[in-house]
């Protein structure tokens, strides 16, 4: 198994991106702190255990525990929860995030540029710093940050997020260089349009309809679902990456490589609500 | 768990030594059936060592018939052709521009430019016929930043991140996606005085400027080019993947 052995600690891990990461990290044999903000940690947790006891094992899987991840107190708690239930940290997915509201920048709100920055790079941050210190302690690790493609092009209307993601990026550059030669790699993924909490339709189709409407600019021409975001994260957080360190992966059916020419649609986002992405 | 590439056809060019050889290597394990092709001959003993029914072809990667007998040849010996890596490819010695010789610079552009052309517009001809596939080229990091003295070999690898570019928004309405893979220093045998032993022997001094101040092996430019072949990469199309120790987050 690709990640047998390992410790890692997944932040919003009880929906979209981070449960499909969980599921996946589990199946490859991690062992699993899930923290959220959201309560739903617990029964994705549940659901690790149940399984993992129902083909005989003999051990606690997955911990799942409560998490604001801009909060410094909780994220301490979270890397704790690491190292007393598993002995350490291996990996550190920084995940947890949401979109805000969409407007244009004159039109947002310093409140809004707050609540999106605190969690998406902030969180990250406070995510790096204690994660980084606890690895430093057993000789290294790996961090996949989920930053967005538009931290990497301009999407209309997203300029607060836009900025949040594009600041996790450069996190992940400069903490992949302070820490290159203590073993700890640090990259990122950038997904585009995704078929998570941030399209409500989503919250009751596993995956698109086929007569939900396609989003105009995608190459690929369907929506990321979370098990592509977590397949990257796989391969990044395992020892398969071992060479990789300060790379932002764009995981977007080929959404940033810019517009596609003559007789193409410009890339254009669906309106949608904010919610987690 | 199953094997990621069960069932799956590949063609990977300079699978003869290094990068490749490690590609072969890694994708015959993990399932695939492999057209090891290779100028050198030395394609002959890789394929030979695959245990999985790999297949060896001798090709110059620079020239149209080749390249069209090589993907006859795959078709021919699978009956498609799944995964294409475009990864065989030549250096140069760092020269100041103004003395780079015009040869040189013919040479290289071929060799590792053209060969991405012809590969993908045969290679993606034939995976149109049978519902799509994956192809990965092998660029370099020099071909994201400018490496002193390499202009033919930074040109060409720049060219190659844009066709993959190009290629990735032409074809991804047929189910064909296109990556680059992005090496910083690996150890192969790709200039003279590197050798071919698999690890760099002891004393070998570190490669300039890379964070991670070691060699990348062969063996972990494979593993991501597994990734991007893989179906795990189905929504990463037209990408220009790192896998440099850090080099290019400078």
């Amino acid at each position: 198994m690709r990640l047998e052995g390992k410790i890692a600690v997944i932040t919003g891990g009880g929906s979209g991106m981070g449960k499909a990461m969980a599921q996946i990290f589990s199946a490859e044999g991690a062992k699993l702190v899930l923290a959220d903000i959201s309560g739903k940690q617990d029964e994705v947790a549940a659901a690790i255990n149940e399984a993992a006891s129902a083909s005989g094992a003999n051990e606690v899987r997955a911990v799942a525990v409560h998490a604001n991840v801009s909060d410094e107190a909780d994220v301490q708690a979270m890397i704790k929860a690491a190292e007393d239930n598993f002995g350490r940290l291996d990996i550190l997915c920084n995940n947890a995030g949401f979109g805000g509201p969409m407007a244009a920048l004159a039109d947002q709100s310093l409140e809004d540029w707050n609540r999106v920055h605190d969690t998406n790079i902030k969180g990250a941050f406070l995510g790096m710093k204690y994660g980084i210190q606890s690895m430093l302690k057993t000789g290294g690790g790996a961090i996949v940050n989920t930053t967005s493609a538009s931290g990497v092009v301009g999407w209309k209307h997203h300029s607060i997020y836009g900025a949040a993601k594009a600041g996790v990026n450069q996190l992940t550059k400069t903490g992949a260089l302070d820490y290159s030669d203590q073993n700890i790699r640090i990259n990122a993924i950038a997904p585009g349009t995704m078929w998570t909490g941030l399209v409500e339709a989503s919250q009751t189709h596993a995956e698109p309809p086929d007569d939900f409407p396609m989003l105009a600019g995608i190459p690929l021409g369907r929506w990321g679902l979370a098990k592509d975001i977590a397949y990257a994260a796989l391969y990044l957080a395992s020892d398969e990456a071992a060479y990789v360190t300060g790379v932002i992966l764009p995981v977007d059916g080929g959404y940033s490589i810019g517009f596609s020419g003559m007789g193409a649609e410009r890339p254009g986002i669906v309106s949608v609500n904010e919610g987690e992405t | 768990m199953a094997a990621r590439l069960e069932g799956k056809h590949a063609v990977i060019t300079g699978a003869g030594s290094g990068m490749g050889r490690a590609m072969a290597e890694l994708f015959a394990a993990e399932g695939a059936r492999v057209l090891c092709a290779d100028i050198s001959g030395q394609q002959d003993d890789v394929a030979r060592s695959l245990g999985n029914g790999g297949v060896p072809f001798q090709v110059d990667v620079s020239v149209s018939a080749d390249v069209q007998r090589m993907i006859a040849a795959a078709e021919e010996a699978f009956g498609r052709i799944d995964i294409l890596v475009n990864n065989a490819g030549i250096a140069q010695m760092p020269v100041p521009m103004h003395e780079h010789p015009e040869e040189l610079f013919d040479q290289i552009i071929a060799v590792n430019l053209k060969s991405v052309f012809l590969g993908m517009k045969y290679g993606i001809a034939s995976m149109l016929k049978t519902g799509g596939g994956a192809v990965v080229n092998t660029a370099s990091a020099a071909g994201l930043t400018a490496w002193k003295g390499t202009t033919s070999y930074s040109a060409a690898k720049a060219g190659v991140i844009q066709l993959s570019k190009v290629a990735a928004v032409d074809y991804a309405e047929h189910n064909i996606r296109v990556n680059a893979i992005c090496p910083g220093y690996v150890w192969t045998s790709i200039l003279p005085g590197m050798g071919d032993t698999r690890v760099p022997p002891e004393g070998t001094p570190n490669p300039p400027g890379a964070p991670m101040e070691r060699w990348a092996l062969a063996e972990e430019i494979a593993a991501a080019a597994l990734f991007l072949a893989s179906d795990e990469a189905s929504f990463v199309t037209g990408t220009a993947f790192p896998v440099d120790g850090g080099y290019v987050a400078v």
